[in-house]
């Protein structure tokens, strides 16, 4: 098993706007499964993706029922990564910008989100062995 | 003599800005470091043998190693055995091993 | 009233979608009777390419099991008569074979875009 890391992630797209965030969902599904500690730094609409209010939805184009479809809520997938991480020993610390949050109502998210300020994106990167910044445009 | 990871998420057909991360990284890889170029999303588009892929051809001629992520490849129907010359296909762990070496990552 | 809508975006959110969401408003749209037509241009042609397979993701234990299918929801939009074109010069400046496409699009060249757009009253740019 490759050597326990602690990454950092910095992500700014709201949930079903870019490929950014599938890709970065992706990234942490890689590292939760290596069982890294992985920190999340949410900032602007990135506070959105672990918004506890999401609902999936029918989709009567193709004919399929809500179960059918299956639709893809960012915040299960946060919530699936962050038992994935536990299970190989790491764990996800989801840090959601407050004043993002604030101006956003994004307040209600799922456990295992706290709120934080870009200090703690600052701090969280100083303790980690390296971060990625995957910006909006 | 430094790693470097620049992940490429922009094409060259949408975005003139593709020339910044083969600039540094031609730049980079002159230095002496160790430089890698990973595509992925639509970064990918651009290395179907015929596409604009002299670009990335020249890089990896210049010491670069040019990758590109298997399933922005496999989503957009984009053969992994017949990618421009220089280009070869990878996973996404190619990122998270350089973040875990210390690598210097940047995305673009 | 007849409308053509130019698609450039691709691949923007299609993952989490579970589809491209201007293809599918067009389906939604022609469904409640609307008279469609679609130009893709720019990176958007590549939508017409049969053998995309954005299949087999899984985060943590959730699996995705409706990837979006966006060749196909473009062969069924052509199948309830919505006329679909490409811009010819954007498929082979990505390398790809006409023979990759689905069935049913049709090429337009880059230069006969002005007259094409004049045959529709509506033009919308997504």
């Amino acid at each position: 098993m490759a050597d326990k890391k602690t990454i950092t992630i910095a992500i700014m797209d709201a949930p079903y706007e870019n490929a950014r965030s599938t890709t970065t969902l992706r990234l942490i599904d890689l590292a939760a499964k290596r069982g890294y500690n992985i920190n999340v730094f949410a900032y602007e609409g990135a506070v959105l993706q672990p918004f506890a209010a999401q609902t999936p939805h029918a989709n009567a184009v193709h004919g399929r029922s809500v179960e059918e479809e299956n639709h893809f809520i960012p915040k299960d997938a946060i919530a699936a990564l962050m038992r994935e991480a536990e299970k190989n020993g790491g764990k996800i610390d989801w840090v959601n910008c407050g004043l993002c949050v604030d101006e956003r109502g994004a307040a209600n998210a799922i456990p295992g989100v706290r709120r934080g300020s870009p200090a703690d994106f600052w701090q969280l990167s100083e303790a980690s062995d390296n971060t990625l910044v995957i910006a909006t445009r | 003599m430094a790693k470097y990871l620049l992940i490429e998420s922009r094409d060259p057909f949408d975005s003139n800005d593709t020339r910044f991360c083969g600039d540094l990284a031609r730049q980079l890889a002159a230095a002496k470091n160790e430089v890698t170029l990973f595509l992925v999303q639509n970064g990918v588009l651009p290395v179907r043998p015929g596409a604009r892929a002299a670009d990335l051809t020249s890089l990896a001629g210049a010491g670069v190693h040019v990758l590109a992520d298997s399933f922005s490849l496999k989503e957009r129907g984009i053969d992994e055995n017949r990618l421009a010359s220089g280009v070869a296909a990878a996973p996404l762990d190619v990122v998270l091993d350089a973040l875990a070496e210390g690598a210097k990552v940047i995305w673009h | 009233m007849k409308t053509l809508s130019i698609v450039e975006s691709a691949y923007r959110a299609t993952v989490e979608e579970q589809d491209d969401t201007i293809v599918w408003i067009h389906g939604a749209m022609k469904g409640a009777g609307a008279d469609l037509a679609l130009l893709l241009r720019g990176n958007a042609v590549n939508y017409l390419v049969q053998r995309q397979d954005a299949g087999g993701l899984a985060f943590g234990d959730w699996r995705q099991t409706q990837p979006p299918r966006i060749a196909s929801d473009l062969a069924a939009l052509a199948a309830k008569g919505v006329d679909i074109c490409y811009v010819a010069e954007d498929v082979a400046e990505r390398g790809i074979e006409r023979n990759e496409l689905i069935n049913g699009a049709q090429p337009v060249p880059r230069g006969a875009i002005a007259e094409l757009l004049g045959r529709y009253e509506r033009v919308w740019y997504w």
